[in-house]
């Protein structure tokens, strides 16, 4: 039977449609703006449309991410942090370290070898080092959001910025434009501070993979990320759809044990 | 989910003595007679009830600043006055309701302050930040600050620590006979000793409900039936509270009552409450078929060693018995014992911003806890009463995935 995965998040909403044996047949990602229920609706048509797939061939619905109490067509709710887990356990079967960077929130979260959550850390009422910290600096820079990546990536010299509150950095990061510092340096340095201030959220075990808007749309942080820890680091297929996918995985579980 | 249990009948009781305990510190105040001291929470109160004064702990205020979430009214008022948003928030409630001219008394008991200090008696067995916070007092009013300084980090405590604190709460006594204009009698200091013993006992008889499978009390429980043990610790009238509430409880037990219907997991809090968010996240949890069913906060109202045959030396190590005056290793075997004792699945550490002193997560005990015991734990950032550290959405996420992690691991 077809599940499916609604991820409601700070910045956006997530679909996914999964069949029995876990394979994406539909998938959407809106932003999600400040009706979250339409949203929500809005990305799970998409993902239906995608699929081909009307709503009465679809089973359980899960939900997860802020706003996962206002998808009205979900059988149930699970946190972001159960979903993140079991989507990148999905695709990477073993002990893991999951580091998902969302809009306003960053999560370690550890999964042991056989699948089960361990421990996890959720960033304090802080939004440094999320996908709000670059939205801020690339508006400060006056640089579209799409183009931080490749900045970043094809950047020769890296700034230093020492500074832990957004709003502090962009100080930093305005006197260093007044000294003449390149751009691309710039957003190197800020990928770095994203970096340090997942490091310093936990320790990494296992394999570590990275979830979320933020590194799909920005893959070298992944690669900074592996630089820094000194070991590899896995994305899945669709960072972003971590979320929405493991939400269908659990729906799924729920389905089989429902059954057992 | 299943209903609600009946509200605690005692509670009545409780409101009725807690308003004859403000109403009788705002007449003395007014009155000048008897003479008021003003105490920290766990200062020497029994010396200052058998000298005739009558006690009024500001922490108790700062509290109740929380719960009604006037402290976030007030907090801004003391910082501006330049009292950091980073220390204490108990301090800059209730140092910003002063200057502005504000207090829950008003609400409850038609009170329009609080009442005029004779003397401030402070211990610094909480924090450095109770002595400032009398400091600012004693210097409004003009009134003397007098106190006892505890040693903190104990590991043992050793009898030279004990005679140490005795011989400073003795030292007390001369300036309290001056101001109360009452002779020291240790007799009277026998009884009200005796009295805070036999409140102790019961308190923990009380928070020992916690320990029933269901639980019968939860941790939210605590925190509102704690106030006679916190307030009327060495009268009479603390006794007759926890004997009600015991009756209660025994009957409520026959019937089988649980504080969470339907509950699945157990854990333990550790660290201050969440003043103003006590409701939200007692219903987040109870939603959740989950028990907070014990706490550090509640149990540092049991005082063991009290012993009215030895009233200096055994108030000076109930005073140092206390679990925020000891070492970090006395406190990761102290929460452990009480994970075990009450059944819990899990520890939340509460980190509170203002409150280094009960935020036990800082120096790794969670990971201790986690790696070397076994023990699932989570930390939520907060504090006791400035709510702009607190975020409900990351509570919420927080505790909702912990409560999954358990389920995960107990399938």
């Amino acid at each position: 039977m077809v599940t499916g995965g609604v991820d409601i998040g700070a910045s956006a909403t997530k679909a996914a449609l999964l069949n029995g044996k876990g394979a994406l047949l539909g998938s959407a990602v809106l932003r999600s703006g400040v009706d979250f229920a339409a949203s929500a609706n809005k990305a799970l048509q998409a993902a239906l449309g995608e699929a081909e797939l009307t709503a009465g061939e679809v089973g359980p619905i899960f939900a997860c991410g802020y706003g996962r109490g206002n998808a009205a067509f979900a059988a149930a709710t699970r946190t972001e942090i159960a979903c993140h887990a079991a989507g990148a356990y999905h695709y990477f079967p073993r002990a893991l370290t999951v580091v998902d960077i969302g809009g306003q929130d960053n999560k370690i979260i550890k999964v042991a070898a056989g699948g089960a959550r361990t421990s996890f850390k959720m960033n304090r009422k802080c939004a440094a080092g999320t996908g709000a910290f670059l939205e801020e600096m690339a508006l400060r820079l006056d640089l579209p959001l799409e183009s931080l990546n490749d900045l970043a990536a094809g950047a020769t010299e890296e700034a230093s910025l020492g500074a832990y509150c957004t709003v502090f950095t962009a100080t930093e990061v305005l006197a260093k434009i007044r000294a003449g510092v390149a751009v691309a340096a710039l957003v190197k340095g800020l990928f770095r501070s994203v970096v340090k201030r997942v490091l310093e959220m936990d320790t990494l075990e296992g394999t570590v993979v990275m979830t979320g808007g933020v590194v799909a749309h920005n893959p070298h942080l992944a690669v900074m990320l592996a630089q820094e820890a000194g070991r590899e680091v896995k994305l899945p297929p669709r960072p972003q759809l971590t979320g929405a996918i493991g939400a269908a995985l659990l729906a799924r579980r729920s389905l089989e044990q429902d059954a057992a | 989910m299943s209903d609600a249990p009946p509200p605690i009948a005692a509670t009545k009781l409780m409101k009725k003595l807690m308003a004859e305990h403000f109403l009788g510190l705002d007449r003395a105040a007014r009155e000048g007679s008897p003479k008021v001291a003003w105490c920290t929470s766990v200062g020497p109160a029994e010396l200052l009830h058998a000298l005739g004064f009558l006690v009024y702990y500001p922490e108790n205020h700062g509290a109740l600043l929380g719960a009604t979430r006037m402290a976030s009214e007030t907090i801004p008022v003391a910082n501006a006055a330049g009292y950091s948003p980073d220390i204490c928030s108990y301090l800059t409630a209730d140092v910003g309701a002063f200057l502005k001219g504000v207090t829950p008394l008003t609400k409850a008991y038609g009170i329009k302050g609080v009442p005029r200090p004779d003397v401030l008696v402070f211990n610094t067995n909480q924090c450095r930040d109770v002595q400032d916070w009398f400091q600012w007092y004693g210097r409004h009013f003009g009134a003397p600050v007098i106190g006892v300084r505890t040693q903190r980090g104990v590991g043992p405590v050793l009898d030279s620590m004990v005679a140490d604190v005795s011989r400073q709460i003795q030292y007390l006594v001369p300036a309290l006979e001056q101001i109360s204009g009452n002779k020291f009698d240790i007799d009277r200091l026998r009884e009200t000793v005796g009295l805070s013993k036999q409140c102790t006992v019961m308190w923990r008889r009380v928070l020992e409900y916690g320990a029933k499978h269901p639980a019968q009390l939860s941790f939210f429980d605590h925190t509102i039936h704690m106030a006679p043990a916190v307030v009327l610790r060495g009268l009479p009238e603390a006794v007759t509270y926890y004997d009600t509430l015991l009756a209660e409880l025994v009957e409520r037990d026959k019937e089988g009552l649980a504080a969470v219907p339907g509950e699945r997991f157990r854990l333990y809090w550790d660290g201050m409450p969440v003043w103003g968010r006590l409701r939200m996240l007692g219903d987040l949890m109870a939603s959740l078929h989950t028990a907070i069913v014990a706490s550090t906060y509640c149990n540092s109202w049991i005082f063991d060693a009290f012993d009215p045959a030895d009233p200096f030396i055994s108030m000076a190590r109930a005073y140092l018995d206390l679990f925020i005056v000891r070492d970090e290793a006395f406190k990761e075997r102290y929460i452990l014992d009480h994970v075990a004792l009450y059944g819990c699945h899990g520890v939340v550490f509460h980190d509170a911003k203002t409150c280094p002193n009960n935020s036990n997560n800082r120096y790794a005990m969670p990971q201790r806890l986690q790696d070397l015991h076994g023990v699932p734990t989570l930390v939520i950032n907060g504090d006791l009463n400035d709510l702009r550290c607190f975020s409900d959405e990351q509570a919420r996420t927080n505790l909702e995935a912990f409560v999954e992690q358990i389920e995960e691991l107990a399938a």
